[in-house]
């Protein structure tokens, strides 16, 4: 899978997650830049995204992840 | 996929991930929806939780507004005054407490009088919060049981020794069950029978607990909604009260039309006669909660009474009160079925093989369990079981009688057609009443009948056991109930009214009649009795109202059949009546009331 499949795959589980259709995705896309992405959402997401993809995360894993890119960093290096 | 689907075991993760729009999606699902007010007392995080029971309920149509502790404070949210709860007014507390919220566990050092004393202040802890809400709050309490740790320290001597870890959860969970054995309005969740189901290794996830402080995987949660939604819903009157079953390649393995009920597969001789067999014994068992069984086959009426006959078969035919085998579509054998049981068509289990006979009820009846078997027999039973269709909360005498009640129904209808006069069939049943003051004997069905009755109920007011306590000892109200007996059997206990005195007028806050007695004028004796009452309280005017609901509508016109003036009509249907004692006449001709000479009720 490459990196702009991975982030289309994203994008459309951030879409179901937010319930938002106008969601869209970049390397730098944070926390901040949508506005319910809260702690709360936040274990949604990852769990989301495992379910998705197919991988299991650790804790060392996610515990520093930065932004978009770094997950898609997480996810490609799981797979 | 269609939207209810979601809801049938294995849970799929949409559900928490599609969770805003499955919440929007039921909620602009046009259904009924009974309002309800649930507060969490967590001692792990409930955030996902408390959204999954709100998906979960408003599948069963009811909305629920949430009040959710803070992290972890179940303890300090029940033990101390709490405006912020009391201000909430909850129909229910559920306390999420988990196997993490232990205290202390033995030592292996500690002498036995210590592991007894430690039992004993862990138990100390939750007894003194439960009786606490109990006084503060008039709500039921829904307690999760401990599910079994993560790890063990000696290993399956845990289970034997008074140290182990899962000796200790074992005792709790039996003081617990105790607890609820003798306190009303008091439910047990299972969380050790869930977690064992959903699979130990698989419920614990620490990624999970020292991430986000869940006390469970994620992907576990909707179970525990779906477990704990199954005892709100059947607290409510949400249960489902009959099966629907079908015959070929579901009773039994084959086609009887075809292969002779000689060649069916059931009974003990082969493998796959005894998963067919299993499954029937499965279904049997559900007689004694009060399960109405019933049968809608594509048959030949003969060949499907000719599987139903071999001897070796665990149903038979007096199990089943209506067989339906003909070649009409099955969904329209399922809506005869409901009206000549006087049943909503939402309150059947439909089990049927066939894909395409499970698609046509869930597209032609709206509401019906169906659930989806599989190909294999020896999955049905499961298939039915996680789906708590038949969550029992309180069992009364009534209930195991029930299809014996209904079969005596079939006989009065079978009597009627008998009869030109409907006035002389009515004389014919020899009916005999019992209308009185609620009596404690009868509060746990009169609490059960508020909570159950849908169609004949005037302002569909739900009450819990205490509630109707309160109000049969309190002298502002004035309360009956009209239970019923005639030559072919005893109903039971089948209408209640409540009425608030205000001054010389009752207002009639509660007025509801079981379906299974309709057309026999017991409205008319309930109405006789509670004049005379008002007559000896010197109440001089009786107002009703009527609160149309999507399923009343059988009583928009009750008051005026009563002989009531209408006062007012609001514009979503509500109507208020009142009627003058004045020169009251007995309605009822037909039905002796209070005989002292009765046997039927002694």
């Amino acid at each position: 899978m490459n990196r702009t499949e991975i982030f289309e795959k994203l994008t459309d589980i951030f879409r179901d997650v937010f319930d938002d259709e106008g969601i869209t995705l970049t390397e730098a896309t944070t926390a901040a830049d949508i506005e319910d992405w809260d702690s709360l959402t936040h274990i949604t997401l990852l769990s989301a995204v495992e379910e998705e993809f197919e991988v299991k995360f650790g804790m060392k894993a996610v515990q520093n992840l930065k932004n978009v890119g770094e997950l898609a960093d997480l996810i490609a290096a799981s797979l | 996929m269609e939207l209810h689907d979601n809801f049938i075991p294995p849970f799929s993760n949409d559900l928490l991930v599609k969770r805003k729009r499955l919440r929007r999606e039921l909620l602009e699902s046009g259904a009924d929806f009974l309002d309800k007010r649930v507060a969490i007392l967590g001692g792990s995080t409930t955030h996902d939780i408390k959204d999954m029971l709100d998906l979960f309920l408003l599948h069963h149509g009811i909305r629920c507004t949430f009040y959710e502790s803070e992290y972890a404070q179940y303890w300090q949210d029940a033990m101390f005054p709490n405006p912020a709860l009391e201000a909430f007014q909850p129909d229910i507390i559920y306390i999420h407490t988990t196997n993490r919220n232990v205290s202390r566990y033995p030592l292996l050092s500690d002498p036995p009088e210590a592991v007894d004393a430690l039992l004993e202040e862990e138990l100390d802890r939750y007894r003194q919060m439960w009786d606490r809400l109990a006084r503060t709050y008039p709500c039921v309490i829904i307690q999760n049981n401990f599910e079994y740790p993560d790890w063990r320290l000696q290993g399956n001597r845990e289970a034997s020794d008074i140290h182990g870890r899962v000796n200790f959860l074992t005792r709790l969970n039996l003081a617990f069950a105790q607890y609820a054995q003798t306190h009303d309005r008091f439910y047990l969740h299972d969380l050790n029978y869930l977690s064992a189901s959903y699979g130990l290794e698989r419920w614990c996830d620490p990624f999970c607990w020292h991430m986000y402080k869940y006390a469970m995987a994620l992907p576990a949660i909707p179970y525990l909604a779906n477990s704990v939604a199954n005892i709100i819903k059947s607290l409510y009157g949400k249960n489902k009260k009959a099966l629907a079953l079908d015959l070929d390649n579901t009773l039994w393995g084959g086609v009887v039309g075809d292969d002779g009920p000689e060649n069916l597969q059931v009974g003990q001789e082969t493998p796959m006669g005894q998963a067919y067999s299993a499954f029937q014994d499965y279904l049997k068992a559900h007689k004694q909660l009060g399960v109405l069984l019933n049968v809608i086959s594509k048959n030949d009426p003969e060949n499907a009474l000719a599987g139903l006959n071999r001897p070796d078969m665990t149903l038979t035919p007096e199990d089943f009160l209506l067989i339906k085998a003909n070649w009409e579509p099955k969904s329209q054998n399922l809506l005869d079925m409901a009206r000549e049981l006087s049943l909503l068509p939402e309150s059947f289990v439909f089990v049927d093989d066939n894909p395409a006979e499970r698609e046509i009820v869930r597209r032609q009846v709206p509401g019906a369990a169906v659930p989806e078997l599989g190909d294999q027999p020896e999955d049905y039973i499961r298939a039915i079981d996680r789906l708590g269709c038949f969550e029992v909360t309180t069992l009364s005498a009534d209930d195991a009688a029930r299809t014996e009640m209904y079969r005596q129904n079939a006989a009065r209808s079978r009597a009627e057609a008998a009869f030109t006069d409907y006035g002389s069939y009515l004389r014919s049943l020899e009916m005999e009443a019992e209308i009185l003051p609620f009596s404690p004997m009868y509060f746990s069905r009169i609490a059960q009948l508020t909570n159950k009755s849908n169609q004949f109920n005037l302002t569909t007011r739900r009450f819990t056991q205490a509630e109707i306590a309160g109000m049969a000892e309190d002298s502002r109200y004035v309360t009956l109930y009209g239970r019923l007996s005639d030559k072919f059997g005893d109903n039971g206990v089948v209408s209640l009214v409540i009425g608030e005195v205000q001054g010389d007028r009752l207002d009639v806050i509660l007025w509801l009649m079981s379906c299974r007695v309709l057309k026999r004028d017991m409205e008319y004796a309930m109405m006789d009795a509670l004049a005379a009452r008002c007559g000896a309280l010197g109440v001089k005017t009786i107002r009703g109202f009527y609160f149309p609901t999507a399923k009343n509508g059988m009583v928009r016109d009750f008051y005026e059949k009563q002989g009531f003036q209408k006062l007012s009509e609001d514009p979503d249907g509500s109507t208020v009546w009142e009627l003058s004692l004045a020169g009251y006449e007995p309605k009822n001709h037909v039905i002796s009331v209070n005989s002292e000479e009765s046997e039927a009720f002694k």
